[in-house]
C-alpha cells in the first residue's frame, strides 16, 4: 500500500493536544517506583515491626537474624540465613522473592502498553511518530516471552494468598488480636492487588474467555465469574496503578515505623 | 454563539498537496463536518471529502483533525479553544485520491483475507440455536463501522507499514467475532498468529482510544486472540491437556 503522506520522525506529528502528559506520568511513576523498590530490596533491613512485614519481603524464604527491624526467625519459611548467598550481595530476603511479582506486571497487557509508549517510543503516543525500526517485530522474536505472562499469573495468585494472611497476621501480636494504622495499610494491600491480578487478561481467558459457548454442558456457572473478573479488567488500568503505589507505601510505611521515624497508632501500645 | 473560525484544510492528490487556510462562521452546534460543507459551499467547490449520514454510524468522513484521526462529524467545534485552528488533514496510513479522501480499498482486501463462518450442522428441527450470553461479547465487534480509524491510527501499519504482515485492529475484531462464535468450526489459530500477525501487535490500544463506537478493541478483541494463540503455541500446559482431551475447539 503507497503512503502519500510523509511518514513521522519519532515524536513528530500534528496533534496540538497535551499528549505528552500521560506518557511522561507513565515514564515518572514506573521510574519512581522501580527506585525505590531497588533500594528498598537491597536494604535488607527495617521490613519488620509490630507484626507488620513489608510486602517487599514476603514470604520470608531465609531470615538473617541480628540486622535492625528483621523478622524473628519463626517467621522464615526455610529458616537461617544461608552460608551459600555470594557475598556482593546484600543479605536481603526481598532479593528473594521480588522477581516473581516483578515479571507479573512486567508482562501485565496493560503495563506492556504503557511502557512499550512511555520508554521505548513504540509508539510515544497515539497518531505520534514512533522510534524508526529496521524491521518492526512487534511481540515476536525478541519479546516472545510476553507469552508467558499466565505463567507468572500464577505466582502472583500465590503471593496474593501469602499477602492476605501477612494482613490477617497483622492484626494479631503477641497472641493478642488487636489492630494497627500498619494493619489497616497491610489489609489494603492485598485487596488493591486482588483487583488487579484478578482482572488480569490472562486471568479472564482461563476463566471464561477461552470458551466460545457458555451456556453448554460442563460450562456451569462460568459466565458469572467471567463477568465479575470483566468488570475488574475494565479497570486494570486503574487497579494496576492504585496497587502498584500502595505496594510502595506498605513497604514505606513498616520501614519508617521500624526505623522509628514514625510512630504506628495501635490497640497494643508498642 | 456564531463567530468566524479558522481552517486549515490539507489539499492535493497522490502527487502531493499542502495545507490551505479558510475562514468561515460556525453557529452554535456545528460539528467540523458543517464547517468543511460551508467552506465547501462558500470558497472551495472543488474541495473532496467523502460523507454521508452526519450521525457516527457510516464511517465515511474519518480524517485527521488537529492531527488526532477522528470522524468529522462526531467533532464538535466547542471541543476546542476559540481562538484554536482547525487543521483537517486525510487519513495518513491511506493513500490519497484527493484533499480529505483516502483510497480504503485495502482493507476490503484484508477482509477477504479471512476465513467465513463455518457453521455447526443445525440441530434436528432444522434450526440453529445460540443462547444471547454466547453472543454477547460478539455483538459488541458488530457495532463497527468500517471507519478505519483504528486502522490508520494502529503504529504498525502507520508508521513501520507492516501492512503485509498485519491484518489490522479492524480485522482483529471480525476475526475474534468468528472465533467467538458458538456456532463456528473453523480453525483461524495458525492464521491469526502467522498469517494476521496477531504478535505484531503491542497493545498501545491506539485503536480504542480512537473507536468512535467505544469497542474494547484490544482488551476484547485482541489480547482474547493473542490468549488463544498463547493456549495453542506457547503454552506446555495447555499442549497437554489438548493432547490428552483432544480439544480443538472451546
Amino acid at each position: 500500500m503507497e503512503h502519500t503522506l510523509r511518514r513521522f520522525n519519532f515524536l513528530q506529528g500534528h496533534r496540538t493536544d497535551f499528549w505528552w502528559v500521560e506518557p511522561a506520568m507513565v515514564l515518572v511513576g514506573l521510574s519512581l517506583f522501580i527506585v525505590y523498590a531497588t533500594w528498598a530490596a537491597f536494604q535488607g533491613n527495617h521490613y519488620y515491626t509490630v507484626s507488620y512485614l513489608s510486602p517487599f519481603y514476603s514470604p520470608l524464604i531465609y531470615v538473617k537474624t541480628g540486622v535492625a527491624g528483621s523478622a524473628p526467625l519463626w517467621h522464615s519459611l526455610l529458616g537461617a540465613w544461608p552460608s551459600w548467598w555470594p557475598d556482593f550481595l546484600p543479605a536481603s530476603p526481598a532479593l528473594l522473592i521480588l522477581i516473581f511479582p516483578g515479571l507479573f506486571r512486567f508482562t501485565c497487557y496493560y503495563y506492556r502498553g504503557a511502557y512499550y509508549k512511555a520508554f521505548a517510543g513504540s509508539p510515544p503516543a497515539c497518531a505520534v511518530g514512533a522510534v524508526p525500526q529496521k524491521k518492526y517485530q512487534g511481540e515476536t522474536l525478541l519479546l516472545l516471552f510476553q507469552n508467558l505472562h499466565r505463567y507468572a499469573l500464577y505466582m502472583a495468585l500465590l503471593y496474593l494468598l501469602i499477602l492476605g494472611a501477612d494482613a490477617i497476621a497483622s492484626f494479631v501480636y503477641e497472641s493478642q488480636i488487636g489492630f494497627g494504622i500498619g494493619s489497616i495499610v497491610l489489609l489494603i494491600n492485598p485487596i488493591l492487588l486482588g483487583l488487579y491480578t484478578l482482572g488480569c487478561h490472562s486471568f479472564r481467558h482461563l476463566v471464561g474467555g477461552r470458551k466460545d459457548c457458555f451456556s453448554c454442558a460442563g460450562a456451569g456457572s462460568i459466565n458469572g465469574v467471567y463477568r465479575k473478573v470483566s468488570w475488574m479488567n475494565r479497570n486494570h488500568k486503574l487497579f494496576a496503578w492504585l496497587s502498584l503505589f500502595w505496594v510502595g507505601f506498605s513497604d514505606l510505611y513498616v520501614r519508617l515505623v521500624s526505623m522509628g521515624i514514625i510512630n504506628d497508632w495501635n490497640t497494643w501500645g508498642v | 454563539m456564531s463567530e468566524v473560525r479558522e481552517f486549515k484544510i490539507w489539499r492535493g492528490n497522490s502527487s502531493g498537496g499542502a495545507m490551505v487556510a479558510y475562514q468561515t462562521q460556525v453557529d452554535e452546534g456545528m460539528v467540523v463536518l458543517d464547517a468543511i460543507h460551508k467552506i465547501q459551499a462558500e470558497s472551495a467547490g472543488d474541495m473532496a471529502v467523502r460523507w454521508n449520514c452526519k450521525a457516527g454510524k457510516c464511517g465515511s468522513c474519518s480524517m485527521e483533525i488537529n492531527g488526532m484521526p477522528k470522524l468529522a462529524c462526531m467533532t464538535r467545534m466547542n471541543d476546542y479553544q476559540p481562538n484554536e485552528v482547525i487543521n483537517c488533514r486525510p487519513m495518513k496510513s491511506f493513500p490519497v485520491i484527493k484533499d480529505l479522501v483516502t483510497d480504503v480499498s485495502w482493507n476490503y482486501q484484508q477482509n477477504k483475507k479471512i476465513t467465513p463462518l463455518k457453521p455447526k450442522a443445525r440441530d434436528k428441527d432444522g434450526n440453529y440455536r445460540m443462547m444471547q450470553e454466547d453472543v454477547d461479547r460478539i455483538q459488541e465487534f458488530r457495532k463497527c463501522i468500517e471507519c478505519y480509524l483504528c486502522q490508520n491510527t494502529c503504529h504498525v501499519i502507520r508508521d513501520h507499514q507492516q501492512e503485509s504482515r498485519f491484518v489490522g485492529p479492524r480485522f482483529m475484531i471480525r476475526l475474534a467475532s468468528l472465533e467467538m462464535h458458538p456456532l463456528d468450526t473453523a480453525d483461524r489459530i495458525p492464521a491469526i498468529k502467522n498469517e494476521y500477525g496477531s504478535g505484531l501487535c503491542n497493545i498501545t490500544k491506539c485503536c480504542t482510544a480512537v473507536c468512535p463506537e467505544h469497542i474494547q478493541i484490544t482488551d476484547n478483541a485482541i489480547i482474547p486472540l493473542k490468549e488463544r494463540v498463547v493456549d495453542r503455541y506457547y503454552d506446555p500446559i495447555m499442549w497437554i491437556k489438548r493432547k490428552l482431551f483432544s480439544a480443538k475447539k472451546n
